[in-house]
């Protein structure tokens, strides 16, 4: 990029939003302090004029960036057009900070966003990691550990969420040779809608935080700090990302394929991405509901959660899991397509049982909205549900086993070669095995009974996130890197990140199952030398940093490759898949230059003259499937 | 299904509506869990009991939805025609009714009710419901009153009339949600004491 390009920062979409954001919340708290003195009220209450003036200013923000422009034009009859084309005055970078409809350049955004905000809720686990390395208070205050346990979670949901999205929109449309998503402008809609969302959700932290953990149960959240109503708002319209999101993605697939491919035949992570959409598109709705419902108990004094109203607490459990448990499928599916997309290219064998872990993505997404009493064993809900979520959960097993099974045949006899992607997804495989081993104990009611809360879940959640999401995520990452950029990253340094993340994982995690079972509670922020586990506790905390350290090496890696890395070849890993046999960095319209039909399977890798997809004319009859 | 759809059909108004409308219904379909969860927390709080209301109120302003329904199909099916009066017609009476729905609920129901939302969880639960179903309502009457605009500058033809039928089916679906909705709070259970 040349010297002489500049940028009026005012112009960006990104400042502008925050502009607006910041009005807009002070909007709503005039509003909400002039109506109260209309009406005679006291005129200041903190709770009214926060939320009200939090909502506005989500509001204000997406008016401000220009997410709903075309909309308006549209409502107006007036044309507008699909493609938004980068303004060739500004350097290439401003358009990431601006409104695109590139599904390419909302991918990117997504992606980067998720890093950003993974680094924060991994430094608030830090933060409290360091906390518990030793028995005693030392470093922080109780509700302080509290609120940054609560918004570790929270936020690592958020930016799980944000990486699944940076996947499904950047690759979805590549893999199924479409130009982009079905709807670009609801793409970029509901990227930006996560901005406001994710601002609101740390600004809890200086709203006098929340206390209730990730899962804001009533009765504690509806007496919880103001920062509490913010979480609630916050992940409110991060959900609403997620509804447009599974939306549009659902559509893009069924419309916009390639010729000739039949479902059979689309590269096997677009099978994850359309059971995770299921999943996102109706399951959401329900903790938007349930958190509504708590936002409205505080506001209006409604008493659905309240038992002295004949409220009841229970409703809240049963709506927020109808959600949050097929939420982890929604983190955990897209990383198991990855998982199967890259395992044959470095196997260089055809993925063994296709349709089956095609079927087993939406088996497990259609047995995860039946098991989500599973969380409630030891909650006081109607005690015959025990055994039937027992089961329905247990049976989760099957699909997945399904899943193990494909890659241990696919590996079988194969030719592996183990750059960088790869080992991030053999090391995938390794820990969701330890994650999926350690989940029936707690499906099992009898065991769970003495699990509950437990650090042992602690362990076996964050190893089924680790196997399910972050590995493949950084697989997904080094793999599709050179299409990304244009450039290859380093190689020995990407290998020096999986070795120190790999056994550190396993430290971290075992120690935390190590530490529960001997009965360490979760969200706790001391404990008893007494229970003799002090030593683990520190082991797990050192763990955890050498994690951080190895993130931070990722991002130095990627920053010191996008400025001087080597030029990339069009296909550094001699792919079938139809994005990589376009040029390195992929072009600004995909493949309006180079149209292709599909000629034969996705995944015959090792078979002679097995032709996937030919480029040529469009219009080129397909081969009949 | 399109496995060999051209790039030129793809442009196509017809080949894009139909893509609109997938992401319309699977739109109602994620809205139906928010309604469906309503009323699962009803049966769940309430039981077999229901709140105290004003049956004739209720009675009117169910007739009134679903003859807006009525006239809003007429509205649809005429400028599918090439009818800009009907549809304009149409198009308005349910308008109107619709605004006359939501006054009857908001306006008198939520006044003549012997009870606030912060007084128990009927309450709370009463308001909880119409509230958002009437919040459904208002963006549809929104929605109508763009497409009564439109319509009179002549942008809907019988080709291409897309926003009359997104308009239409949401306002069908608004009705259907109301369906589920006045049984439940009117008419199923016993009233609370």
């Amino acid at each position: 990029m040349s010297a002489t390009k500049r940028v009026n920062i005012f112009s960006l979409s990104l400042v502008r939003g925050i502009v607006f954001q910041i009005l807009g919340t002070l909007v709503g708290i005039g509003v909400v302090t002039l109506i109260r003195l209309l009406m005679g009220l006291p005129a200041w209450k903190a709770e009214p004029a926060g939320v009200f003036g939090a909502f506005l200013g989500v509001l204000f923000f997406l008016v401000g960036a220009g997410t709903i422009r075309d909309w308006y034009k549209m409502a107006l009859g007036e044309p507008v057009s699909d493609h938004h084309a980068a303004d060739p005055e500004q350097p290439g970078w401003a358009k990431y900070f601006n409104i695109s409809y590139d599904h390419k350049v909302i991918g990117i955004q997504y992606g980067v966003t998720s890093v950003v905000v993974m680094l924060l809720a991994g430094s608030f686990a830090l933060i409290f990691r360091a906390e518990l390395a030793r028995a005693g208070l030392q470093l922080i205050e109780l509700d302080m550990f509290n609120t940054l346990v609560g918004l570790h979670g929270i936020v690592m949901i958020a930016s799980i969420l944000l990486g699944v999205g940076a996947m499904s929109n950047y690759l979805v449309p590549l893999l199924i040779g479409a130009s982009d998503m079905a709807f670009p402008r609801l793409n970029a809609f509901a990227y930006w809608v996560n901005v406001p969302g994710a601002l609101l959700v740390v600004s809890s932290l200086f709203l006098g935080g929340f206390d209730t953990g990730w899962t804001g149960y009533p009765p504690l959240s509806a007496r919880a700090p103001l920062g509490m109503q913010m979480f609630f708002l916050g992940v409110y319209f991060i959900g609403l990302s997620s509804i447009l999101g599974s939306l549009n993605l659902i559509v893009t697939v069924i419309r916009m394929r390639a010729p000739g491919m039949s479902y059979f035949r689309m590269p096997i992570f677009v099978w994850a991405a359309v059971a995770t959409s299921i999943i996102g598109l109706t399951a959401t709705q329900l903790i938007g509901l349930s958190f509504q419902m708590v936002m409205f108990q505080r506001l209006f004094g409604m008493g659905f959660f309240d038992p002295a109203k004949g409220g009841n607490v229970i409703l809240f459990q049963h709506l927020f899991w109808f959600y949050s448990h097929p939420a982890v499928y929604v983190f955990i599916l897209p990383g198991l397509g990855i998982i199967s997309e890259l395992l044959p290219v470095f196997v260089r064998k055809p993925l063994f049982g296709y349709k089956w872990i095609a079927m087993s993505s939406l088996g497990i997404a259609l047995v995860g909205f039946f098991v989500w009493a599973h969380h409630m064993f030891t909650a006081g809900m109607e005690e015959y549900l025990r055994v039937p979520f027992m089961y329905s959960t247990l049976l989760v097993a099957v699909p997945t086993g399904v899943k193990f099974f494909s890659w241990v045949g696919t590996m079988w006899r194969g030719r592996m070669s183990f750059e960088t992607p790869m080992l991030f997804t053999l090391g995938a495989v390794s820990i969701f095995l330890l994650g999926g081993l350690t989940g029936p104990p707690n499906a099992t009611v009898a065991t769970d009974l003495h699990l509950q809360d437990s650090y042992w879940i602690v362990g076996h959640f964050h190893a089924t996130m680790f196997g399910g999401f972050v590995f493949p995520w950084f697989a997904a990452i080094y793999y599709w890197f050179p299409k990304f950029t244009g450039k290859m990253y380093n190689e020995k340094l990407g290998k020096l990140h999986f070795w120190l993340m790999f056994p550190a994982f396993y430290l971290m995690s075992l120690g935390q199952m190590r530490v529960g079972l001997l009965g360490m509670r979760r969200r706790i922020a001391d404990y008893d030398p007494a229970l003799g586990f002090d030593n683990t506790q520190t082991l797990v905390t050192i763990a955890g940093y050498v994690i951080a350290f190895s993130v931070l090496l990722f991002l130095f890696n990627l920053v010191r490759s996008i400025r001087s890395g080597e030029v990339a070849v069009a296909n550094p890993w001699n792919s079938r898949s139809p994005e990589f046999q376009l040029p390195s960095p992929i072009p600004e319209h995909n493949y309006a230059e180079h149209p292709f039909v599909v000629v034969g399977e996705p995944y015959d890798y090792g078979l002679a003259d097995a032709e996937y997809v030919r480029f040529g004319a469009a219009s080129e009859p397909a081969a009949a499937d | 299904m399109t496995t060999n759809v051209t790039s030129e059909v793809r442009a196509s108004y017809a080949y894009k509506t139909a893509t609109n409308r997938l992401g319309l219904w699977l739109f109602l379909l994620s809205d139906s869990f928010v309604f469906g969860g309503l009323l699962v927390s009803r049966f769940y709080l309430l039981g077999n009991t229901r709140p105290h209301l004003d049956q004739t109120l209720g009675l009117i302003v169910t007739a009134m939805l679903l003859v807006s329904s009525f006239f809003m199909n007429r509205a649809e099916t005429a400028i599918a025609h090439g009818d800009e009066k009907t549809f304009l017609r149409g198009t308005l009476i349910t308008l109107v009714l619709g605004v006359a729905f939501l006054l009857g609920v908001v306006g008198v129901e939520w006044r003549l009710a012997p009870f606030g939302p912060a007084d128990d969880v009927v309450g709370a639960v009463f308001y909880m419901m119409t509230g958002m179903h009437a919040f459904h309502v208002l963006t549809g009457v929104i929605f109508l009153g763009i497409v009564y605009r439109n319509g009179r500058k002549g942008l809907y033809s019988a080709e291409k009339h897309w926003q009359v039928e997104a308009a239409a089916v949401y306002w069908h679906f608004v009705d259907v949600v109301w369906i589920f909705f006045y049984p439940a709070l009117y008419l199923i259970g016993t009233v609370a004491g």
